[in-house]
């Protein structure tokens, strides 16, 4: 084998006693895709900045194309060639592509002053290395999230980078977007450009790279060839566990539907969405990112209200202009992105379960009965296993599984006979991922009326009875889960 | 061309300029006396103060900060400067004081600097406080009290004139001040470091993401100290300039000013968080601001109404651009959803 | 466990608060060791009572704005349009030896109140409709407000007041507490109970750490925004009828430096610029240090009242300088557990 590219060997790092790698070690070859994989908290992003030089290593030691670093500063780091593309790309919205292509450049040649033709020609040459199109003088804020990721590639080409870690680059990607990003990967590792790609999407990990590492708590798991891996084995090296897979069987069908649409539509978004929900049953709504999913599901819960067609709730209909009129029809909502829309992060357990149902804990006036509270608290925490000593601590300090279990809790403490799930296990551990799963299950045997809508096709496919596939705003297939496969519905979403 | 226009069309510069414009018009058909020499020699005299003013308070929000202290700073320093000279008996020309009052304002903008830039506090509670400082400062341990008289040169420097403008018809005249040279060197000066400078960029870059500046290598802390520091300078250049065209110094009559300069500046297209904005907007912002301001009497409205004005301006220009704002993002977003549908 | 780690326990759990409580002890005692006799008076203490209300008031009302995330700037035009407007209803409801029923008092009390309310209101409706930044919002209907004051008043003050509204307010209860206080004490547990024991409370704290996370869990951010500025309105409408009795006159511009006074005490406070978290305890000992202070520098005839400012500042700054530390620490002991 050749001289690797990267030899990161038995790295050891602690935060204040915590042992966050626990002497790990990772080779990566010259034009190699490798894919770095593990839950939440496994210490793959520690590792990412021990190799960038943000964090030092306690122990252990880099080499890097031969060269043997004891600890490697982010100068190093970057004079040797490694780039690191971060989630948020670390962009200017408000200002320029060709300024945020060559600031970086400028800025290392220690040049005092602006220089705009030197920082045309920079970033002309950095947009020519990918053969990304873009206007020079339009503002980054303006482009798309691929168009922002191909400035964040482009700037990173521009240090001759040897090694370029991509952290979940593919997040907020359509399809056809990873497609195109896959093929820009390519075509960097035809120029001998290695890549360490970070993700937890096992198809992605299948599709795009060569070798794989899985960490799980700080730990090396297994390394190897991607050729090797299949999906039950994925999951045990991620998590330690073994799963089954329940498919799920509808058995408390009401006969009337509880919540029924008729030629739904949201100009620019979705037209003609018609659905008859019974209770019991948990229907699936899949698409490509731009198929109008998310607007459906926000249009649903009032957050942008649908501007053609109707919604009936038991057989009466509703108008939802507003989350209020929803939560008053009693349909609940668990949003996609947890972080930013499901939780107060900074709050306590105890605020964000009762928050939604507040009204139903105070008497006429507004004041809260504590008692109540209390008591709604403590039965959200127990039934749903909210793993916390105290519920006045602040959401911050649980895990994703956790945290999810919250958003589930706060829907649940208001009774809804319809929930909606918008990308409900979006970034949350492969174990905490089955227990919800397993909870949604229970609550529509229970009589729940559930929709999940989800890119995710395992697990549509798993926990829906019935499933819909929206493209361009439309329903192009009602699919029976039971019946299909992931290959038929991916047909009619592209 | 098209395109030229369209690209202008997306930024609020021309519709500042065109509301600006707009409202000399109807001061100039109510009184006819908007377009005379002396008019807008006195509107331009007006305008050197908060002017210079904004232009540090423009550079304070474009970095994702906001700064309340500039008046104090401006009122501490200009009095120190001038208590100095005046004891020490000095005659000499401008420029001693002038280099004075820049040292003093690096000084004190340095302190806002200091827990801004290194401590990473908060730049509305930390301008709150020092402002609190300075004022402090000035009236206790200084005592400051109004000095009616103050230093010769700087006297001849306040009355000097560039040339005067005179109205044919009523014959009234205006002097162009001196001063108004050091507005423009603020501005141009401003301009390029904001604009010619990898610091200035920073500036920017800092205002539109602190982590990504981090990243890219702008040294953040010491962007932002440095800035505070410059920021400092130009305040207490005005407040010197201030004491200069009164021809005496009162030590407590710029404090209050922040919040209308704050507003000129918003008017003019600045984001309030920070990362967009230019100096033309800024300056026609506060441009339009001393116009209402001083107006009144063209117009025939009687002087008390000027806060009415100036509050109603406030709220309809900032109220029309937030409005603006969100219909932007929608039609963006329907945009987006069509060209990827 | 020894004393002293007791109390270290009790400091530890509310750092701030607990840091505002030394203070003033220390500042306490330190008036107790130079000035007793003059600083520990009763009729001190009452007449600092009847001080602070007035910037008391608008403090309450800034603070539950900055717990949504917000800010009042317009606390001052308010209490300034209100104590006008009232003032002149009074004279004009005043007979020609300048006397009033004793019914105009409360009547006068209620209209206030209404007028702030709307002025809160108009701040509200700014704020979540228009989405103006809460800052500009009110700084432009600050601008307004007292506009409308010096229109109506001409700049010139409104005097010459009935003199029974000044003695009605300036009068002790059970000839100890002044009346003043009794405003101040009755608006800080009405906000306190709105805060801690309603759901109103909960969800303002709520709006303030993320409002779109709010709007997803089905809070009418808007509605609740403009109470919020309502309220606010109400507390600057009082806080102007305890400046129309102190000062038995009306004027657009008294009390300007109250409004970056009353934001420094708010945060002094402990009640986070950026919204969602704030405790009105620690806004009502900023309230009473800052009186302290400035009655006690008052005692020393030598010393510049104008070194409270100063003071005020630098204590600012030092606590800000503080909790950054042991934000600081915070950090380093959480990284520890996870």
């Amino acid at each position: 084998m050749a001289q690797p590219l990267l030899r990161a060997v038995d790295i050891c790092k602690s935060f204040s006693g915590v042992q966050a790698l626990k002497h790990v070690s990772l080779e990566i070859q010259p034009g190699e895709i490798h894919c770095l994989a593990g839950e939440n908290g496994c210490g793959k992003s520690t590792l990412i900045k021990v190799i960038s030089g943000v964090y030092q290593q306690d122990s252990g030691y880099i080499e890097f194309a031969g060269k043997r670093f004891g600890k490697i500063t982010p100068r190093d780091a970057i004079a040797s060639g490694i780039q690191v593309i971060y989630q948020d790309f670390s962009i200017f919205p408000n200002l320029t592509v060709m300024e945020n292509l060559a600031f970086n450049t400028e800025l290392a040649d220690g040049h005092k002053f602006v220089n705009r033709k030197r920082m045309r020609k920079i970033a002309e040459e950095a947009i020519a290395k990918i053969n990304f199109d873009v206007e020079l003088d339009r503002l980054v804020g303006t482009l798309s999230v691929a168009e922002k990721q191909m400035v964040a590639i482009s700037r990173a080409l521009m240090f001759n980078a040897r090694l370029i870690i991509m952290d979940e680059p593919t997040t907020a990607l359509t399809r056809k977007e990873v497609q195109a990003l896959f093929k820009i990967i390519m075509h960097l590792k035809e120029q001998g450009i290695a890549i360490l790609f970070v993700s937890h999407k096992l198809n992605e990990v299948f599709e795009i790279s060569e070798r794989f590492t899985i960490f799980r708590s700080g730990e090396l798991v297994v390394t190897g060839n991607t050729s090797d891996l299949d999906d039950r084995k994925f999951t045990y090296y991620m998590t330690g566990r073994e799963f089954e897979d329940k498919l799920f069987t509808p058995q408390n069908l009401s006969k009337e539907p509880v919540l029924e649409a008729r030629g739904l539509g949201l100009t620019g978004f979705f037209d003609d969405v018609s659905f008859a929900l019974r209770k019991g049953e948990i229907l699936g709504v899949t698409g490509l990112l731009d198929s109008g999913r998310t607007e459906l599901a926000l249009s649903l819960f009032g957050i942008r209200p649908a501007d053609r067609g109707a919604l009936y709730k038991d057989g009466k209909e509703v108008r939802l202009k507003s989350p209020q009129d929803a939560i008053d029809a009693r349909i609940g909502f668990v949003p996609e992105d947890r972080l930013s829309e499901g939780l107060f992060l900074p709050r306590s357990i105890a605020d964000n379960v009762v928050i939604s149902e507040i009204d139903r804990l105070a008497n006429g006036a507004g004041v809260l009965d504590r008692a109540k509270r209390r008591a709604e608290i403590d039965r959200w925490v127990k039934e749903l296993a909210i793993a916390t000593p105290d519920p006045g601590n602040a959401c911050l300090t649980l895990s994703g599984g956790n945290q999810q279990r919250i958003v589930l809790a706060k829907w649940l403490a208001c009774n809804p006979d319809v929930l909606v799930l918008n990308g409900p296990t979006v970034g949350v551990d492969i174990g905490s991922k089955h227990d919800i799963h397993a909870i949604l299950q229970r609550l529509a045997n229970e009589g729940m009326a559930i929709i999940i809508i989800s890119d995710d096709l395992p697990e549509v496919l798993e926990n829906c009875s019935r499933l819909l596939v929206l493209k361009a705003g439309r329903v192009v297939k009602e699919l029976l889960p039971a019946e299909t496969s992931e290959q038929e519905v991916l047909s009619y979403m592209l | 061309m098209q395109r030229f226009f369209k690209k202008l069309s997306r930024r609020s510069e021309p519709y500042i300029f065109l509301v600006l414009l707009a409202l000399c018009v109807l001061i100039e058909i109510r009184s006819g006396q908007f377009f005379t020499p002396n008019n807008i020699v006195d509107k331009l005299s007006a305008l050197v103060v908060p002017g210079i003013f904004a232009v540090g308070a423009f550079m304070v929000i474009v970095s994702g900060g906001i700064d309340v202290s500039f008046p104090a700073l401006a009122s501490l320093s200009a009095f120190a400067t001038t208590k100095l000279l005046l004891d020490a008996g000095y005659t000499g020309g401008i420029w001693l004081p002038i280099l004075l009052s820049l040292v003093f304002g690096a000084i004190l903008g340095a302190f806002n600097g200091l827990f801004i830039g290194y401590f990473g506090l908060p730049a509305m509670i930390v301008t709150l406080g020092s402002s609190s400082v300075f004022k402090g400062f000035m009236q206790g341990t200084l005592e400051s009290k109004q000095l009616a008289v103050i230093p010769e040169g700087m006297a001849n420097f306040g009355r000097s004139a560039l040339f005067v403008a005179t109205n044919p018809e009523s014959g009234l005249t205006s002097r162009m001040p001196t001063s108004f040279i050091v507005f423009v060197v603020v501005l141009a000066a401003a301009w390029f470091i904001l604009n010619r400078t990898m610091f200035g960029r920073g500036i920017y870059a800092i205002g539109g993401n602190e982590v990504s500046a981090h990243r890219a290598g702008f040294g953040v802390r010491k962007t932002k100290f440095f800035m505070y520091v410059f920021v400092g300078m130009i305040a207490s250049l005005a407040g010197l300039m201030r004491t200069c065209m009164m021809t005496q110094m009162h030590p407590t009559n710029m404090l209050g000013m922040e919040m209308n300069i704050i507003a000129g500046v918003v008017l003019g297209g600045t984001a309030i968080s920070g990362g967009a904005g230019t100096l033309t907007g800024c300056m026609l912002g506060t441009l339009l601001i001393v116009v209402v301001e001083n107006s009144m009497i063209l117009l025939g409205i009687p002087t008390v109404w000027k806060d009415v004005f100036v509050g109603a301006l406030i709220i309809i220009g900032t109220g029309v651009s937030a409005l603006q704002v969100a219909r932007a993002n929608r039609v963006a977003a329907r945009k987006n959803a069509k060209e990827v549908g | 466990m020894g004393i002293g780690a007791k109390f270290g326990a009790i400091y530890r759990r509310d750092r701030h608060i607990s840091r505002l409580i030394l203070m003033m002890i220390v500042w306490a005692a330190f008036m107790a060791i130079t000035r007793f006799d003059k600083f520990y008076t009763l009729i001190n203490f009452q007449t600092m009572a009847s001080q602070f209300p007035e910037f008391g008031l608008m403090s309450l009302g800034i603070m539950v704005c900055m717990i949504t995330g917000g800010i009042d700037l317009s606390t001052v035009g308010v209490a300034n349009l209100v104590s006008i407007c009232m003032a002149t209803l009074m004279k004009g409801m005043a007979n020609e030896e300048s006397e009033i029923a004793a019914y105009v008092i409360p009547l006068c009390f209620l209209i206030a109140i209404l007028m702030g309310a709307l002025a809160g209101a108009f701040n509200g409706l700014l704020v979540s409709k228009v989405r103006i930044p809460p800052i500009l919002a009110t700084l432009g209907t600050s601008e307004l407000f007292t506009g409308i004051g010096i229109v109506i008043t001409d700049g010139k003050a409104v005097s010459k007041l009935p003199r029974m509204y000044s003695s009605a307010i300036n009068s002790k209860i059970f000839g100890l507490i002044p009346t003043q206080l009794v405003f101040f004490a009755a608006m800080a547990l009405v906000t306190w109970f709105l805060l801690m024991r309603t759901t109103y409370g909960t969800k303002i704290y709520m709006i303030g750490t993320s409002s779109k996370a709010a709007v997803f869990s089905g809070i009418r951010t808007d509605l609740l925004l403009v109470k919020t500025y309502m309220l606010s309105g109400i507390c600057s409408a009082l806080g102007g009828m305890v400046m129309l009795a102190n000062y038995n006159s009306a004027r657009a511009d008294y009390g300007t430096v109250y409004t970056l006074q009353c934001v420094l005490i708010v945060v002094l406070g402990g009640v986070n610029p950026n919204g969602g978290s704030g405790r009105i305890s620690g806004v009502v000992l900023a309230i009473c240090l800052l009186q302290m202070l400035q009655t006690g520098i008052n005692r020393f005839p030598q010393i510049s009242s104008y070194y409270i400012s100063l003071i005020w500042g630098a204590v600012l700054i030092l606590v800000m300088v503080l909790n950054y530390f042991t934000e600081h620490n915070i950090r380093l002991f959480k990284a520890r557990r996870s």
